[in-house]
């Protein structure tokens, strides 16, 4: 019936040059490859750890740590198990990663806006800024503002004081601790309501804008109703917290809250870092809107700033948060250069002394590596899905 | 004309042959039981409106689409999963694109010795002989070195075509060559696809162009919706289409 | 303004109005425009005026540049104490390298300047010879440096400084690039297997810092190995550098993939190339084209991260440094140090990323011809 004349071949050519045939034969190939080196270094692993006297276990995790932790966010002593020093581990990474990306967005976008200032002499320095700390290694600036507050800063003999509440030396910020009463928590519940009215105002106020073109001044109703509320019942329920300021006692301070040379410059220098690449984003991002897009505003009569609030910073959103997601995971991922400075995170805990006590290094390596996974996996998520919602947004 | 015109012609006279021919893109329908034979050295003119399933049916030729189901019989060759058939087929078989898809990173002769050095083997002295000749015929030998960038649009697709033909190729497939162009440039591209024709080249071409069907095709075939509608040689076609679908489309291309 | 007429047609080119031109009046564009610009240039100015003249002072006006030690540079100056770092120069360049065997490591670096020259710029002439030189020389420096076949062989715990930081540097980036290629193809395949396999590998590397990475080095690589082979701790952390740094490579092509249009595959494949020529002479030059000011910046991310050795235990400049300070005689003196390194990294990789500028300036004007 079909009169093409396929040339005769062998079955191995046949075989081979058909495009499935092939196609399954490249993946077992591949497949067998891949699996084969896993199992043979799991071998080599089986037979080293034998060698030495070694299992694969997890039991180390609730024996006791027997090392200190001096910042840690739940009760934690040498006596809790290395499971526990792992979570106080975890929860100063986030705690460092967290603040770093505020404050890097904040500094970021600041860079970002004063890189496009009409002003030569700021846009000059703004760039000199981000030329310098994109080029030079973050470790170094980690190093480099560690060694500057601890050997620059004074003494708590001569703290810098703010006020006599507030006290900076090269053993970090001494700062007072509020103590709640119990009528503060009043003053709390009015803030949340607050919160919640402001959201729910919003919407009506942009209801009530699509059905009658009345424009609320949603912004000063926010803000009076988030700050003035809980600020005004704060001083008729007479002031519910007071502070424990923190005293000079023999060589450091005591009481009050302080936060640690080693979280003031992972926190400082990481943001910093971070906020240079954020400001060229930021920067790319809003040269990126067509200039045509602000003309044909202003050509409709939209004033300037609404013309930035509607329609440049929803299209340069769209540009930046792709980039800007990576950043964060680059900030977090970086904070594991804690371990230079001593800063007790994951890596220094599990992965430092716990390791280094235990002698469990597969275990606690693995440990770390898939909480790294996690907690990139959580911050790509979350900025997936703002994407997302920017995206419905803008059609 | 010459023999493509023979009214009985033997099974291997034919270039192209596609039986019973079907394909689809997930759930949708695109080819309907496309039944085409093609004899050699005939010129083929496929129109029909965008969606139709043209410019698809003619990338079936050279696989650049896989069909699901019934038989393409390129030049004696049968398209299957065979990669070794698939390779003979594509030596075999020139193809012009609509956006030229020229490499920009290669010469104007680079871009045309390539094929021929990599998939012929051939010595590259030859390879840049024949591109030469055929630079020659397309009249542009005088732009060799220069890249696609420098070129305007119609000198783009004229190189394109000189790029095919330096494979030496059987079958020449034309996707809309010329709808990317701009109106002035559209005859020198014309202009040389004719000469190919004349030449006794086998052609299938999608295109819009009904001066060049009048002029050229042997035949001309109308689609929409998958389905060959209607196929006839170009007086007939034009002045007397049988079917309403046929009708509707000639009288809206050829309105303006 | 005199109010001439001319007839139409005949109207010259005047100079503009003299308030549009001049120092002056790029002054009142560029820094006292409105209100808020005036209020920013004064702040600017105040900022500079409290930081450059404490800088400069601290920096050289101040500063000592001879001395014994510590106390000798306090008893000269009150700035910088930058007789520390004269007086370690050398183990800044070298590490512990031997010696009398340092001329390897000079005449490497010499290579190494003729190896990049062909790579960087395409107007040297000979440049196909120097290319191929180029891919030579890892192993010619390779075998410089570590000896043996008629050199004295040298131990890599000798390495260190910025020698270090090169030999980290340049083998991740030769070698990164061409698995960074072949983990692009891979995630772009048709293959389901071959898909996965670089998509998890690739998503696995880019998830995990690059420290826990090193600490898997230095702690458990071994383990993997057949018992009675270990591979010494730079080589380990070599592997890791450029596993880490092709997976970034591979996304900063893959980039690159997409952007070529899918008629050139097309176009390809019409003309019967199979897949590797395809790739090697359509699509990859094209592509790696489009990606090189991507691929120069994940280089220079490579290059700064190389530091992070010193927490293992390597000693590159940072951890020379941090060993220096230990030294009784110059305790205290980070800033010194950490300004200095910075200004090493500061000045190759601000280089890096100008020649990446000045490609992507390039490349802009190649695709408009």
């Amino acid at each position: 019936m079909s009169e093409a004349v396929t040339p005769q071949r062998n079955v191995v050519s046949r075989l081979w040059n058909d495009k499935e045939t092939r196609s399954v034969i490249i993946q077992i190939i591949a497949i067998v490859l891949i699996l084969g080196f896993f199992a043979y270094i799991i071998r080599n692993a089986m037979i080293n750890l034998e060698a030495i006297g070694k299992g694969f276990s997890f039991k180390f995790l609730t024996q006791a740590s027997s090392y200190d932790i001096n910042q840690h966010f739940i009760e934690y002593n040498s006596r809790s198990s290395h499971f526990r020093a792992m979570l106080v581990g975890i929860l100063n990474t986030i705690l460092v990663a967290f603040c770093g990306i505020v404050l890097a967005t904040i500094l970021g976008f600041f860079l970002g806006v004063l890189r496009l200032s009409k002003n030569w002499l700021t846009s000059k320095l703004a760039y000199v800024y981000i030329e310098y700390v994109r080029n030079v290694p973050v470790l170094l600036h980690i190093l480099l503002v560690y060694g500057l507050i601890v050997h620059s800063l004074p003494v708590p003999k001569q703290a810098w004081g703010l006020a006599d509440t507030a006290f900076l030396t090269n053993r970090g910020l001494f700062s007072p601790k509020p103590l709640y009463e119990p009528l503060f928590w009043v003053v709390f519940a009015l803030f949340v309501a607050a919160v919640i009215f402001s959201l729910w105002f919003r919407r009506y106020a942009q209801k009530v804008q699509d059905d009658t073109g009345y424009h609320y001044p949603v912004f000063w109703i926010t803000v009076g109703a988030v700050i003035g509320l809980p600020g005004i019942a704060y001083f008729l329920l007479g002031s519910p917290i007071t502070w424990e300021i923190p005293e000079l006692k023999g060589f450091n301070y005591k009481g009050g809250m302080v936060i640690r040379p080693e979280f003031i410059a992972l926190w400082i220098a990481l943001s910093g870092y971070t906020a240079a690449s954020i400001g060229e984003i930021v920067r790319s991002g809003i040269i990126a809107v067509n200039y045509g897009q602000t003309e044909a505003a202003a050509a409709l009569g939209i004033s300037r700033e609404r013309t930035l609030n509607l329609v440049v910073i929803p299209q340069a959103l769209r540009v930046i948060v792709p980039p800007l997601t990576s950043q964060y995971l680059n900030l977090t991922k970086n904070s594991s250069l804690a371990i230079a400075i001593g800063y007790m995170d994951i890596v220094a805990t599990i992965g430092g002394i716990s390791l280094n006590q235990t002698g469990r290094e597969m275990e606690c390596m693995s440990i770390v590596l898939i909480l790294y996974l996690i907690l990139s996996l959580l911050i790509s998520a979350a900025m997936n899905w703002y994407n997302r919602s920017i995206k419905l947004v803008e059609r | 004309m010459n023999e493509a015109t023979n009214p009985n012609p033997s099974s291997e006279d034919y270039a192209v042959v596609i039986r019973d021919m079907h394909k689809w893109y997930g759930q949708f329908h695109v080819l309907k039981d496309i039944n085409l034979l093609v004899t050699r050295g005939e010129k083929i003119v496929v129109c029909g409106p965008s969606g139709s399933g043209k410019s698809t049916m003619i990338r079936c030729i050279n696989r650049l689409e896989e069909h699901q189901q019934g038989h393409i019989i390129v030049d004696g060759t049968e398209l299957t999963n065979d990669l070794k058939n698939i390779e003979v087929v594509r030596r075999e078989v020139g193809m012009v694109f609509q956006h030229f898809n020229l490499f920009p990173h290669l010469t104007v002769l680079e871009n045309c010795t390539l094929a021929p050095i990599w998939v012929r083997k051939m010595p590259k002295l030859e390879a840049e002989g024949i591109a030469m000749q055929y630079l020659e015929r397309v009249k542009i030998p005088d732009q060799a070195n220069k890249y696609p960038g420098q070129l305007s649009g119609g000198q783009q697709q004229r190189v394109a075509i000189a790029r095919s033909l330096c494979m030496k190729p059987r079958i020449m497939l034309f996707d809309e060559p010329t709808s990317a162009l701009d109106p002035e440039m559209i005859k020198e591209v014309l202009d040389v696809m004719i000469e190919l024709a004349n030449e006794g080249m086998t052609m299938l071409c999608v295109t819009h162009e009904m001066g060049f069907a009048k002029t050229v095709a042997d035949r001309v075939i109308f689609m929409d919706g998958g389905e060959i509608i209607e196929e006839n040689n170009p007086a007939e076609f034009f002045e007397n289409a049988q079917h309403e679908r046929t009708k509707l489309f000639l009288s809206q291309i050829l309105e303006h | 303004m005199s109010e001439k007429t001319y007839t139409p047609g005949e109207h010259p080119d005047l100079p503009p109005p003299a308030n549009l031109i001049g120092p002056v009046a790029w002054i009142r564009k560029n820094l006292l425009s409105t209100p808020t610009n005036i209020v920013m240039t004064v702040l600017a100015i105040w900022f500079l005026y409290e930081v450059v003249p404490a800088a400069v002072n601290w920096l050289f006006l101040d500063a000592a540049f001879t001395g014994e030690n510590r106390d000798d540079c306090r008893a000269q100056a009150s700035g910088a104490c930058w007789a520390f770092i004269s007086e370690r120069m050398k183990l800044f360049t070298y590490g512990f390298y031997p010696i009398e065997e340092r001329w390897r490591v000079n005449i490497s670096f010499l290579l190494l300047i003729a190896a990049i020259v062909p790579v960087l710029f395409d107007k040297v002439p000979f440049r196909k010879f120097g290319l191929y030189f180029s891919c030579a020389f890892p192993f010619i420096a390779a075998w410089l440096l570590l000896g043996g076949y008629g050199l004295t062989p040298v131990e890599t715990d000798k390495f260190g400084g910025f020698m270090l930081t090169l030999v980290i540097g340049v083998t991740g980036i030769a070698f990164s690039l061409p698995i960074g290629i072949l983990l692009a193809l891979g995630r772009q395949s048709q293959l389901p297997i071959i898909r996965v396999f670089s998509v998890s590998f690739i998503e696995f590397i880019r998830g995990v810092p690059l420290i826990t990475l090193l600490f898997v080095a230095s702690t458990m690589l071994n383990y993997f190995l057949p018992a009675g082979v270990t591979f010494d701790l730079l080589l380990r952390v070599l592997i890791m550098v450029t596993l880490f740094a092709s997976a970034y490579m591979a996304e900063v092509i893959r980039g690159g993939l997409q952007a070529i249009p899918k008629g050139q595959f097309e176009a390809a494949d019409a003309m019967g190339l199979k897949y590797w020529p395809a790739m090697r002479l359509i699509v990859l030059p094209q592509a790696l084209k489009i990606s090189i000011p991507s691929i120069v910046n994940t280089f220079i991310g490579l290059y700064k991260d190389t530091t992070l050795v010193i927490i293992i235990g390597l000693l590159d400049p940072l951890g020379i440094g941090r060993a220096s300070l230990a030294d009784t005689k110059w305790t205290g003196l980070s800033n010194e140090v950490y300004l200095f390194v910075a200004i090493f990294f500061f000045i190759s990789c601000f280089g890096m990323a100008r020649y990446s500028l000045y490609l992507e300036n390039k490349l802009q004007t190649d695709h408009k011809r």
